[in-house]
């Protein structure tokens, strides 16, 4: 096995692991890093379950190698917030029911994250659009726009 | 839904991944934003002895205006031309498409070479390139080559690059800003691949079409949208059947064409 080790910045820390060069970053994460809260729903690029930050830019985890990551910085959903001091994404979805099963949360609140950066008074047409990348298949979406909002409104009060 | 294992190069120079991808042939796969080749190492469909990723090579990382014409490097990401105002002033084409392409996440990595190189039947740029008459550059063990885009695209998946060789900088001679022009197309679902798409140019005697999605390759056709259904070969699938799609031909080159029109001054 041809291993490599790769050394990045995951949530602020810099972390290092060896792994073959053919594992995805959404692995890399899941696995050594031990970091699960990264889901893998379709593993194609598809669901936008995997979603992270990639040097601040929205990226697809299942979609570029652990390798291609060495040197750059990633933010998962545990470097937005925690049970105990949550992001006000993390606080606007449990507080409008923004999620049912959980599975495609993690992914739409790294979405939603860089989107509420960009945007910082969402445009729900907009927001439609720039979260059109992720797929729920519970909720039916509005109560998702309706957290993304809120939380709009929690960073800015 | 894991790749199979292959031997991964992060050269910095292009002269290296050339000697790189020579080395190995056919056997081998350029690597830029990986938007479409990881998910096809993910599913296996593609199964390459070694991957040359182009992401340590910096200068390939690039686009900009020169006169009229849009030179894109090979690392130039679709969100870089999604930002950049003065590209989306200069060219409606270009700022109708570029937010079409997949989603959000996808054009913060995706690449536009990565696109045409990929030469997917229903992808953005390769219709642009038609359109433009755009001319891509490869670089290969025999040196530097300017392919135009007429010639390029071969077949569906397919171009007319060598094994080895490396599309580096991607050349779309823009018409004048007096003229219009325009894409349009129709998916599903957002960010979804189309089902067809048309893009025009109108400036005074110089009106062109190009369409997407209908054949294996994208094709300049006439700029009529009463010809357009029998100027396409769509296939019956389980999206659509061709009857529609050959009306799609003309409804599409129809808008594309009006829009254009409307936008020349």
């Amino acid at each position: 096995m041809n291993e490599v080790e790769v050394t990045l910045q995951v949530n602020g820390e810099q972390r290092s692991a060896r792994c073959e060069p053919r594992v995805t970053l959404a692995d890399f994460l899941r696995g050594p890093l031990g970091l699960t809260g990264t889901h893998l729903g379709c593993e194609h690029g598809v669901c936008g379950a995997c979603t992270v930050l990639i040097d601040g830019a929205s990226a697809r985890s299942c979609l570029t190698l652990a390798v291609q990551a060495a040197g750059h910085e990633v933010t998962t959903i545990e470097g937005l917030g925690t049970p105990e001091n949550p992001h006000p994404l993390m606080r606007a979805f449990s507080e409008m029911h923004g999620l049912q099963c959980g599975f495609c949360t993690p992914g739409f609140i790294v979405s939603a994250y860089e989107y509420l950066r960009d945007n910082p008074r969402p445009d729900r047409e907009a927001m439609r659009r720039d979260l059109s990348g992720n797929i729920c298949r519970c909720t039916g979406y509005v109560k998702i726009f309706a957290a993304v909002e809120r939380a709009a409104e929690l960073m800015s009060g | 839904m894991k790749p199979a294992p292959f031997e991964y190069h992060a050269p910095t120079e292009v002269a290296e991944a050339v000697r790189l991808l020579a080395s190995y042939g056919e056997d081998a796969r350029p690597l830029a934003g990986g938007q479409s080749l990881v998910p096809l190492l993910n599913l296996r469909l593609a199964r390459p002895k070694a991957i040359v990723d182009l992401n340590r090579i910096e200068s390939l990382a690039y686009h900009r205006l020169e006169g009229d014409v849009l030179v894109v490097g090979a690392l130039c990401r679709q969100r870089d031309l999604e930002r950049d105002r003065s590209v989306l002033e200069r060219c409606a084409a270009v700022a109708d498409a570029v937010p079409l392409i997949g989603h959000l996440g996808i054009r913060n990595r995706g690449t536009v070479v990565g696109s045409l190189a990929h030469a997917d039947p229903a992808a953005e740029w390769p219709v642009l390139a038609m359109l433009f008459d755009a001319i891509l550059v490869a670089v290969g063990p025999g040196g530097r080559r300017e392919i135009p885009a007429a010639r390029f695209f071969q077949g569906a998946f397919s171009t007319a690059l060598d094994p080895g060789e490396l599309l580096v900088e991607a050349r779309f001679p823009l018409p004048p800003p007096s003229a219009g022009t325009a894409f349009v197309e129709v998916a599903r679902r957002h960010g979804d691949f189309a089902l067809g798409a048309a893009a025009a140019v109108v400036d005074g005697d110089d009106v062109r079409l190009a369409l997407g999605g209908f054949d294996s390759v994208p094709l300049r056709v006439a700029p009529d949208p009463d010809a357009a259904p029998a100027a396409v070969h769509p296939v019956d699938d389980i999206h659509a059947p061709a009857a529609y799609r050959r009306k799609l031909a003309g409804a599409l080159a129809k808008r594309a064409l009006d829009l254009a029109r409307e936008r020349a001054r």
